[in-house]
């Protein structure tokens, strides 16, 4: 992936010397050729295109926001309701991420989704301790995690 | 008339501004409520971890969008400001529910789950 990006800033500069004009435009022209010769010479260089990666980071944070916006609404809705109801519990989500970077981003991302917080991670990194509102549905709230964010990290990571 | 288009843009970028800065500190505000009114620590922390997030978030892309339109300043500091309080503030729910449930604060009121609490014992009665 690395190698890709620097073939891209090579042809982003070359383009530049070539146009004679060192300006952010002309080497903005030059990167987006550069895009566009990778994507036409895929075969030949190794690894998978960079960009597919990239878009799958932005997914991820698209996911992200819209998860932060309907956790707000939900505490929205909790902060001027006339009586609260709460079944607060902590429940334990087994976790296949292994790497601290991969865990890290999914107690964030836990931590602002509706209903739950990220409490404790276990010391051998395979359980999540997660405080939920609503405890009644623990099994569904474990399936949409490991669902959505997990496949959504294990897909950028790997 | 392409007077008129420019007018129509501002007058957008200005309801759009207003509606990002409103909302931002409304979240603000019922997150605070949400302090007040929520019985223990950890429900607590879920009103203030969300809340502030979205609200500071909102108020900072409205406060950048204003710069931009009305100064044509782009802004980075406050682009880095929204990150880095994406990035702190579950970390800080995070470390200060960790330590409240350390200090041995239960969750509140009819409480039916505690995996946490279970493991720590599990955890104990090996190493005896």
């Amino acid at each position: 992936m690395a190698f890709q990006i620097v073939i891209n800033l090579v042809i982003a500069v070359m383009w530049m010397l070539l146009s004679e004009a060192y300006t952010a435009p002309s080497f903005i022209t030059g990167y987006l050729l550069g895009i566009l010769l990778l994507l036409l010479l895929n075969r030949f260089i190794p690894d998978t295109f960079y960009l597919k990666r990239a878009f799958k980071i932005a997914g991820l944070i698209m996911l992200f926001i819209k998860e932060l916006v309907l956790s707000n609404i939900d505490i929205v809705k909790l902060a001027y309701a006339r009586k609260p109801e709460f079944e607060p519990g902590i429940f334990a989500l087994p976790t296949e991420l292994t790497s601290n970077w991969e865990i890290t981003l999914l107690a964030n991302l836990i931590s602002l989704t509706p209903g739950t917080l990220s409490v404790a991670v276990s010391h051998d990194n395979t359980y999540l301790y997660i405080h939920a509102m609503h405890i009644d549905d623990i099994d569904d709230e474990i399936n949409s995690i490991k669902n959505t964010f997990e496949k959504a990290i294990m897909e950028v990571t790997r | 008339m392409l007077s008129l288009i420019e007018n129509w843009i501002d007058i957008i970028a200005n309801i759009i501004i207003a509606l990002l800065l409103l909302s931002g500190s409304f979240f603000l505000l019922s997150g605070s409520i949400g302090v007040i009114r929520f019985p223990d620590v950890y429900t607590r922390l879920h009103a203030t971890t969300k809340g502030a997030t979205l609200g500071i978030s909102g108020l900072l892309i409205g406060a950048f969008l204003f710069l931009y339109m009305q100064h044509g300043i782009i802004s980075g500091k406050l682009l880095l400001a929204i990150v880095f309080t994406l990035l702190t503030s579950p970390v800080a729910g995070h470390m200060i529910s960790r330590a409240a449930h350390k200090a041995g604060i239960k969750p509140v009121t009819n409480q039916r789950t505690d995996e946490y609490e279970r493991a720590i014992q599990n955890q104990k009665q090996q190493q005896k």
